[in-house]
Formats: structure tokens, sequence, C-alpha cells
């Protein structure tokens, strides 16, 4: 349907009759404006919202939609095939893998979210001081970003991730630490923007505190970029979170996270190949899932 | 251009030190101390080792002379010893820069290479159906997790089929290989790990090509090359490719340190020999020194890799250059 609409729109040919291969203009229909359907844009939102939905689902009543015990051992059942018994089969322990994954949801989308949470808030604070309050605070906190934005996020975390211990709380702050950098700039660009206007300059002529100035009237207009920027960081930090655990220095086993069961995967790589599919698949969804949300928002912003 | 490059050159020293006091504050100001850590993980360091480090970071003297020492030790190129081997941290480093810069370098060509040509093609066929395609192509690409994509490579190329070899640079009877062998052996080697640290930049640099072409196709400039008779492929290449260009390069420069970063996942999955294994095993050993070392490594090869972006970005976009 899209593609119909997209041949009406694009009614002036782009080819002239005197191309070099007369074969493509035949067959390639060039689009000379060719802007974003608000169709494929409903279908991100309603696949992004989709997957999402399904996830959380599952993560939030994991035990309600599991027949089986995570954690429970069984050595009988090691390494069975998917099957009806078992959705997606077990592992060398014999432990379900559905259910594994659905346990794994929580710790992954948990640590997402708060990460973010986290990093959103951050940038949230030095992104409004430095916009609002300009000058020196502002070449001080900027500074303080782009050095920041030097170290590959991954070393930063990992150097961290060694002196503290590989906990679900301090991977979670860690990744809040060393992600809320973008977000600063953006609170600031907006910021900058915003504050020229005259319903701002109305409420200083009012008296209204710079606090509350920023708190009440700055940081709500720039939200809804942040909310953007913060659904494709959720699936940024879910990406980082399960490459944490892949190398052992995330989430640590027996608590299932996508990447930890990946990473026991690799003892059965050759035998197993549910064990590596699986728990990749449904990092890989759910990252799509937040990006196709992120960005169908980011239109409608 | 000389100007331009100075100025770049200047404006890097306030980050340069930026990154040293940062890589400091990481190491000391977080809570518990290097030695009792090591003391905590291994309790059979003896009391002779922990006065060694105590003595190695000079952790009994305040903070400021710390960090005084700390970077003069750096201005003469001097990190310590590893705690592992106790060799020094920048002989081992160098052995294993080149493999880890090459590799990087080799997929920066290879996503620019490619980036360009995919988005080219799905801008050129925009709507169509092969345009749909190539998008929900490079959609997955960009949430692809490298590290399990490496793993799938491996079971079904390295496992299942035997086409090719699954970790490590070279194969054990390697110095007894022709020159040719020996070019055929490391080529076999890299490509799954080439192949993994690409489809993300790759995907990137494609669907941003694809909307950059698509907006300057719009403008005016592209109506009147039109107007004058031009091929709808001369257009693309003349008019609309060199503009789209010009932003790519500063992707591209904003994409090295998620390279740098993701070469500790690429290395590790494939057990190759570069700075980014070196980095996982000093984290897991807590080697310090180490960590450090890479730390400040891994910055200001970021830092490198800005600065010839923005000399690239100069070179192909005059109004940068002469702009006071």
């Amino acid at each position: 349907m899209s593609e119909l609409a997209c041949e009406r729109v694009s009614g002036l040919r782009l080819t002239t009759p005197q191309t070099r291969n007369p074969a493509n203009t035949q067959t390639r229909k060039h689009a000379n404006t060719f802007t974003r359907k608000p169709f494929t844009m409903k279908l991100r939102l309603f696949f992004g919202l989709g997957i999402i939905i399904i996830l959380s689902v599952a993560a939030i009543f994991a035990p309600f939609l599991t027949r089986y015990d995570p954690d429970k051992i069984s050595i009988d059942d090691a390494l069975l095939g998917p099957s009806g018994a078992h959705l997606l089969g077990t592992d060398q322990l014999g432990r379900d893998l559905f259910s594994r994954m659905m346990y794994g949801a929580r710790i992954s989308l948990l640590v997402a979210l708060i990460s973010v949470a986290i990093a959103t808030s951050v940038g949230l604070f030095f992104g409004s001081l430095a916009g609002f309050f300009g000058s020196v605070i502002d070449s001080l906190i900027m500074r303080f970003v782009d050095i920041m934005l030097c170290f590959p996020a991954f070393f930063l975390i990992l150097a961290v991730v060694a002196i503290l211990e590989p906990s679900i709380v301090n991977i979670m702050v860690i990744i809040g630490l060393t992600s809320w950098m973008g977000v600063a700039r953006l609170v600031r660009a907006e910021i900058l923007s915003l504050k020229e206007r005259e319903f701002i300059l109305a409420a200083k002529a009012f008296g209204v505190s710079n606090i509350r100035i920023i708190w009440r009237h700055l940081i709500p207009n720039a939200l809804s970029a942040v909310i953007v920027n913060a659904t494709l960081g959720v699936a940024g930090a879910i990406l980082l979170e399960s490459s944490l655990s892949f190398l052992g220095l995330g989430v640590q086993p027996p608590t299932p996270s996508w990447g930890n069961i990946l990473a026991e995967s690799k003892e059965t790589l050759g035998v197993a190949w549910w064990l590596s599919l699986f728990p990749g698949l449904a990092i890989l969804l759910t990252v799509v899932g937040f990006n196709l949300l992120g960005e169908a928002l980011r239109e409608r912003a | 251009m000389l100007g331009y490059l100075l100025k770049r050159l200047a404006g890097m020293i306030p980050l340069f030190i930026g990154i040293i006091t940062i890589s400091f504050m990481v190491i000391h100001l977080a809570p518990g101390k290097p030695t009792t850590l090591q003391e905590a993980m291994n309790p059979k360091v003896s009391l002779e080792a922990r006065e060694r480090l105590t003595k190695l970071y000079g952790l009994d003297k305040p903070l400021s002379i710390q960090y005084f020492n700390w970077c003069k030790k750096l201005a003469a190129f001097d990190f310590g010893v590893s705690f592992i081997d106790s060799r020094p941290v920048v002989a081992k480093i160098a052995e294993r820069l080149p493999l880890t810069v090459a590799i990087n370098i080799a997929s920066l060509v290879l996503i620019l290479f490619f980036g360009i040509l995919i988005g080219l093609w799905s801008a050129r066929a925009a709507g169509s159906l092969e345009d749909h395609c190539i998008t929900v192509l490079l959609f997955i690409g960009f949430a692809m997790p490298g590290f399990w994509l490496g793993l799938l490579l491996m079971n079904v190329f390295g496992l299942q089929l035997r086409w090719l070899p699954i970790s490590g640079i070279s194969s054990l009877d390697f110095e007894y290989y022709t020159f040719w062998e020996k070019g055929i052996d490391l080529a076999r080697h890299l490509m799954l790990p080439l192949f993994v640290s690409c489809v993300g930049g790759l995907a990137g640099i494609s669907r941003y090509m694809r909307q950059a072409i698509l907006e300057i196709l719009k403008q005016p400039f592209i109506r009147a090359a039109k107007a004058k008779g031009l091929s709808f492929d001369a257009v693309l290449k003349k008019h609309a490719l060199p503009n789209a260009l010009l932003p790519v390069v500063t992707i591209v420069g904003l994409s090295i340190p998620g390279l740098i970063g993701g070469s500790v996942i690429l290395e590790s999955i494939f057990a190759l020999p570069g700075v980014g294994r070196l980095f996982y095993e000093a984290v897991m050993a807590r080697d310090y020194p180490m960590i450090m070392a890479e730390l400040v490594l891994g910055a200001v090869l970021t830092l490198l890799g800005n600065l010839f972006a923005d000399i690239a970005y100069a070179y192909v976009d005059p109004r940068i250059r002469y702009k006071k």
C-alpha cells in the first residue's frame, strides 16, 4: 500500500529518456521527493510497541508463564532440544531455557531501564545547568562532557567494573554514569533555544526563581526530545548489559540474563544450537523494538 | 590548512589533560584501594607484594602528589609493570597494538566503502520493494549484538560447515607456509572478525547515507541540474553524493570510540591477540597498571581518530579550512 502511495507522489521522473542504460528507466522508480509515509511510521510504532508490550508481560508475569524453576538443575534432562516439554530446550545443567529467558528478560529490562533513568537524570541535571547558566558553568560542564566522550564507553565501563564487584546494582550505576553525555548535550541545546523565548522572559519578569524556571518551564518543554533519546538509550543499554554479561563482567550466574546464558552456550556451541540462538534473538528483537519505538516517537516529536 | 591543523592540535591539549585526570580518578577515587582489592581477591598476596603495590602507586602520599607523579611517569611513557607477568605495560601493549589498529582501520575502510554504496543504492531505489528490504535489513544490522553474530557465524562457518577457523590469528604451522599461504591463512582467520566488526557501523552509515541523499535531492540545485538535462545517475554522482559525503566523515569520526570499545568483545570471542583482549585479561586479573594504560590508550586512539576525521573534513570541505 505504501508503495502505491509512493509511486503516486513521485510523479515527476528524474530519469530522462537519454539515460545510459535505458533498462533502468523501466524498472526503477526514482523518487525526487521521498518523505517517510505516516503509514510506515505507524507500522514502526505498532511493531515497536508490540515487541515491548509482549516483552514486559513476559518479564512481569514470568512466574505464571513458566512451568519450570529457572534455577532447577536436573542432569537427566541436560541438553534436550526444543520440544513440547521444554519449549526452547534445556542447557547443560538441564535447566529449562524458556524459563531462564523469561526470568532473564526481567533482569535485562530492569538493568536497562534503571541505567537509562540514571543517565537521563544526570544528563538532565548537567545539561540544564549548562544551558541555563551559560558562561563558565557551561564551558566547564561541556568540556567535561567532551573529555568523557573521548573514552570508548566500553573501556570506561570495564575499568570501573574491574574495581567494583560486578553486581546488578553496580552494573546499572556504571552504565548510567557512563552514558549521560548525549542527554546532557541534547538538553543543553534544547534549553539554549528555549530560554530566549517570550514565556521564559515573562516568567523571569514575574520574578520566578531560576530553579523553578528550569524545573517547571524549561525541562517540560525539552522532555519530548529527552524521551526519544531515552527510548533509544534503552536499546543501547540492553546491548551494553548483555555484552558485559557475555564477557562474564555483568550479571553473574546463576542469576539468568540473556548475556550470560549466551556466555554459557559457548561451551556447547557445536552441540546445542538452541542455547546460542534464542537468547540472542531475544536481545535482537528487544533492541529492534526499542529502536522502532524511539524512531516513531522522534517522528512525532 | 596548516593553521587549521595547529588549532586542532592545540584544542586537543586540554582534552588530553582531562583524559589522564579521569583515568587517574577512576582508579584512585573509587571506593577501596587497588591494594586492598588485590588482597581481597587473592588472600595469598604477600605483605611484600602489597608494599610493592603501595610503593608503585605511592598510595601513602597525598592525592595531589600521587597525581603529580602519575603525570610525571606518563610524560616519560612509563606505565609501570603488569601484575600478571611483571613485564613493562608499554612493551606488552606495543606488541599487540598493530593488530587492533589494523583491524579497526580495515573495518573503517570497509564500512565507508560498502556503507556509501548501500546508502546510494537504496536512495536510488527509494520507495521500491528493494529499498524496503534494504531498510529492514539495515535496521536489524543496526540492532545486532556483535558478540551474538560472532557466535552464530562461528557455529555455522566454523563448527558446522568447517569452512573457516574460529579463533586466533594464524594456524599452528603458520611458520612453514609460503608468503601467499600466509596471506590466505591470515585472511581466513580475519574474515569473520572483520565481518562482525563491520555490521553495526555499516548499517549506521548506510541508513545515514540514504537519508542524507534523499534530503539533498529535494534541494533547488538538484532541480537545476535536472533541468540542465543531466541523467539521474549523473545528478546522483556529481551533485548529491559529494554533498552527502561531508557529514559522513563526521559520523565516521563519531563511530571510532565504538569500534575501539568493540574490539574488546571482538578479540575476546575470536581469541585475537590485540589490545582489546589484553584489556579484557587485565580486567579479569585486576591488573591495575595495565587497566590505566589501556584506558589512556583507548582515549588517545579516539582523540587521534577524531583528529583524522577533522582533517579529512577540512580536506573535503574548504569552508572549514578557511573559516577563522
